[in-house]
């Protein structure tokens, strides 16, 4: 479904990958480790199409497509989801009214009809409460004074309802507690589909108790040093980061996360 | 970053909707002003010698009068001497009696404008008085609102048919000496809306006004005076458009409001007059005197206006809050692109016991425009107990365009209360970057996000000028990605 070729990318000339391959299939889950700094974010902005970074080489294919070749918004369309690590506040503009936009923008895509707002109310209510969320955070500003949780199952929310080929997740369980971290495994468990990939990024290792990944692969200093089974995230969660060679903190880009 | 702000600039590039001109021939004055002038414009209108002494006592002050340099804004200075001060339709009759006699070309004038004035098409529980150049050409729903007592008909059929009315509180609000564009207004009005709503009558249906500037080189000077009596209700709105010309054109209105004891008088305003093209060629010159006076007890006057037009605004519509208990209300939303310049906000002068005003601003500039908030919150010493609550928020779309704040605060009663809250904002990248992200166009984020910024104001208008604002805000947002 999605393969990455040799992905060169830098942010302000400075650059933080440097040289990623990764080939996911459809129904896979794979996660993406490693330390501080060492450009999981930015692999999930690059893929995403977020214009701050750069691509400086390498190819990046969906279902064959040539995924740099297109917009944000239009990546989005064909199937991108990412879930931010750090979602951004939109005063004034409810959460109802954000969603029905982009859950019409990709229907209108696909050529289906707009979904009506009483439609789309009944639809939303219940994906929220598979995530936990009260209906009433729907009328209220998109993420305005939601707490960090809520902003994640927000965000988790925000996949089910797209239903996206692929899931991206930057850190997806940093700032949860154990029950909002459960709520948040739950909701992309329930995505996890034979037709659907998941990329996760995480620094920590508690999320794979959660969901399950097919693949473990550990990022450091813009390349995939090491790539695993299961097992590699508990060896890692064991050993640290040292015995394969790199420090925490050891390069680009925590700035850019 | 760059691309937000590119995609910004094509947004805001969309085309004035309402730019075309009606081929009408019309009776236009030469232009210039002098006492002759004016005597003649009286004497079309049929007015009584008292009006036309009103005038010239008003013409003489305003011949000693300065135009205002304080504004944070800049444009050509205008030559009173080359703009005609009268510009009508022709007719054979003075006034039309009836929507048959209107000419045809101004009903389509008006359809085209999404005004229908014909009885059967009117807008749905909007009475209508059209306005175009310097005269009323048709209002709508007159007889039902006659049977609840109200009066709604053009300025100039009021100083025939109610001159006491008129008499009695013309100029009482905005007097001739109270600024140049207000002395020049009184001197040359030409037409413009009068309302009186009855003691204890609820007006039954929205009133409004849209004014049309058609001919070339002529001046627009309306003016408005409504009056609620006390324990009545009026909900009153205004649009405004005009055709794109090269030439800046003058628009220097004066509105003028009266609530008496527990009245309530809400007024609002869509202002879309033509903004100038790209290059700031162009465009209204919006000089306009608006102010209410709650001199009743327990009065309340809300303004609440959407400034998306003009080339150069300079407005602050006002509330002289004299009655206890009195409110005082302005809810603004302002957006300027391209090379507009708004200088827009209010005066609330607190003068009676526990007064108290309410101040919403929203400024949106995009382009390479500038945008400013001046605003007065005044108590005098017999406010005892008022309070006054403002906020200020700015937007800026883009990095070429400019927002400021000028806020005024004069206190002479220490038992006032003031609030003032300012914010800064821009249309983020991250903000863009999480819409595109949900497969959202560009444009529709930037007016989505936008949009939300307005809520509050948006929220004060009647429903179907809400949406109507909504898209306004939309179409004037076209090409400010940048």
């Amino acid at each position: 479904m999605l393969s990455i070729k040799n992905l060169h990318a830098s942010v302000e000339g400075k650059e933080i990958l440097k040289g990623i391959n990764l080939e996911i299939k459809a129904g896979e889950v794979h996660a993406i480790m490693g330390p501080n700094g060492s450009g999981k974010s930015t692999l999930s902005q690059v893929l995403a199409g977020n214009d701050a970074f750069e691509v400086t080489g390498g190819e990046v294919t969906l279902n064959g497509e040539n995924l740099l070749e297109l917009e944000t918004e239009e990546r989005a369309r064909e199937g991108i989801f990412l879930a931010f690590q750090y979602p951004v506040e939109i005063p004034g503009v409810s959460n109802l009214q954000f969603l029905r936009t982009a859950v019409n923008a990709m229907r209108q895509h696909k050529g289906q009809g707009e979904m009506n707002a009483a439609e789309f109310m009944k639809l939303a209510k219940e994906i929220s409460k598979q995530v936990d969320l009260d209906p009433a955070f729907l009328k209220r500003g998109v993420n305005e004074g939601f707490s960090g949780g809520e902003k994640k199952r927000n965000e988790i929310m925000q996949a089910l309802l797209l239903q996206p080929k692929l899931a991206i997740l930057d850190e997806t369980d940093s700032g949860l507690d154990i029950d909002a971290l459960k709520v948040v495994s739950d909701g992309v468990n329930a995505l996890r589909a034979e037709d659907r990939a998941i990329l996760m990024v995480t620094h920590y290792q508690r999320l794979l108790n959660h969901i399950v990944p097919d693949y473990v692969h550990v990022l450091a200093g813009g390349k995939i040093i090491k790539s695993g089974g299961r097992e590699l995230a508990l060896e890692l969660e064991e050993r640290g980061y040292g015995w394969l060679g790199i420090k925490d903190e050891d390069t680009a880009d925590s700035s850019a996360n | 970053m760059a691309t937000t702000d590119q995609e910004v600039n094509e947004l805001i590039k969309r085309e004035y909707e309402h730019g075309f001109v009606t081929d009408i021939e019309s009776d236009t004055f030469e232009p210039g002003l002098n006492e002759d002038v004016i005597a003649r414009l009286s004497g079309i209108k049929k007015e009584p010698e008292w009006m036309l002494e009103w005038r010239l006592k008003a013409y003489r002050r305003w011949l000693d009068m300065e135009e205002p340099d304080w504004a944070h804004v800049g444009y050509p200075k205008v030559d009173y001497d080359s703009i005609s001060y009268y510009s009508a339709p022709k007719r054979k009759e003075d006034m039309p009696q009836s929507l048959d006699e209107v000419d045809p070309e101004l009903l389509k004038t008006y359809e085209k404008l999404g005004i229908p004035l014909h009885e059967r098409e009117k807008l749905a529980g909007v009475a209508v008085d059209a306005v175009f150049d310097s005269v009323s050409v048709a209002t709508t729903f007159k007889e039902p609102l006659a049977k609840a007592g109200v009066i709604f008909c053009s300025i100039s059929e009021a100083i025939r048919d109610y001159p006491e009315l008129v008499q009695k509180y013309l100029g009482t609000v905005v007097p001739h000496g109270d600024n140049f564009f207000a002395g020049l207004n009184s001197a040359v009005f030409s037409d413009g809306t009068f309302v009186y709503v009855p003691k204890g009558v609820r007006c039954p249906m929205e009133l409004s006004t849209y004014f049309r500037i058609n001919a070339a080189n002529t001046g627009q000077f309306e003016r408005t005076l409504i009056i609620a009596d006390e324990g009545s209700y009026v909900s009153y709105l205004e649009g405004c458009t005009a055709p794109m010309r090269d030439e800046n054109q003058l628009h220097a209105a004066v509105v003028e409001l009266v609530a008496l004891d527990d009245a309530q008088i809400k007024y609002s305003t869509v202002q879309n007059w033509y903004p100038g093209d790209e290059e700031g060629k162009g465009g209204i010159f919006n000089f306009v005197t608006k102010r209410g006076a709650a001199i009743g007890k327990n009065s309340k006057i809300s303004w609440t206006q959407v400034e998306t037009g003009s080339a150069v605004t300079w407005k602050y519509p006002s509330c002289v809050l004299r009655g206890e208990n009195s409110v005082g209300e302005f809810y603004s939303v302002a957006l300027t692109n391209n090379y507009q310049q708004a200088d827009t906000g209010t005066k609330m002068i607190h003068l009676g016991k526990n007064t108290s005003s309410t101040i919403i601003s929203k400024g949106i500039s995009a382009g390479k425009s500038s945008n400013a908030y001046r605003g007065l919150v005044k108590f005098g010493p017999g406010a005892e107990g008022a309070r006054n609550f403002t906020q200020c928020d700015s937007l800026l779309i883009g990095d070429r365009c400019g927002a400021h704040t000028f806020p005024y605060i004069e206190s002479k009663n220490k038992s006032a209360i003031v609030e003032h809250e300012a914010t800064t904002s821009k249309v983020s990248d991250e903000q863009m970057f999480l819409c595109r992200q949900r497969g959202i166009e560009p444009e529709q984020a930037v007016s989505m996000i936008v949009n939300g910024f307005c809520k509050e104001v948006f929220k004060e208008l009647p429903m179907e000028f809400a949406v109507e604002a909504g898209k306004l805000l939309e179409v004037s947002l076209e090409g400010s990605v940048g």
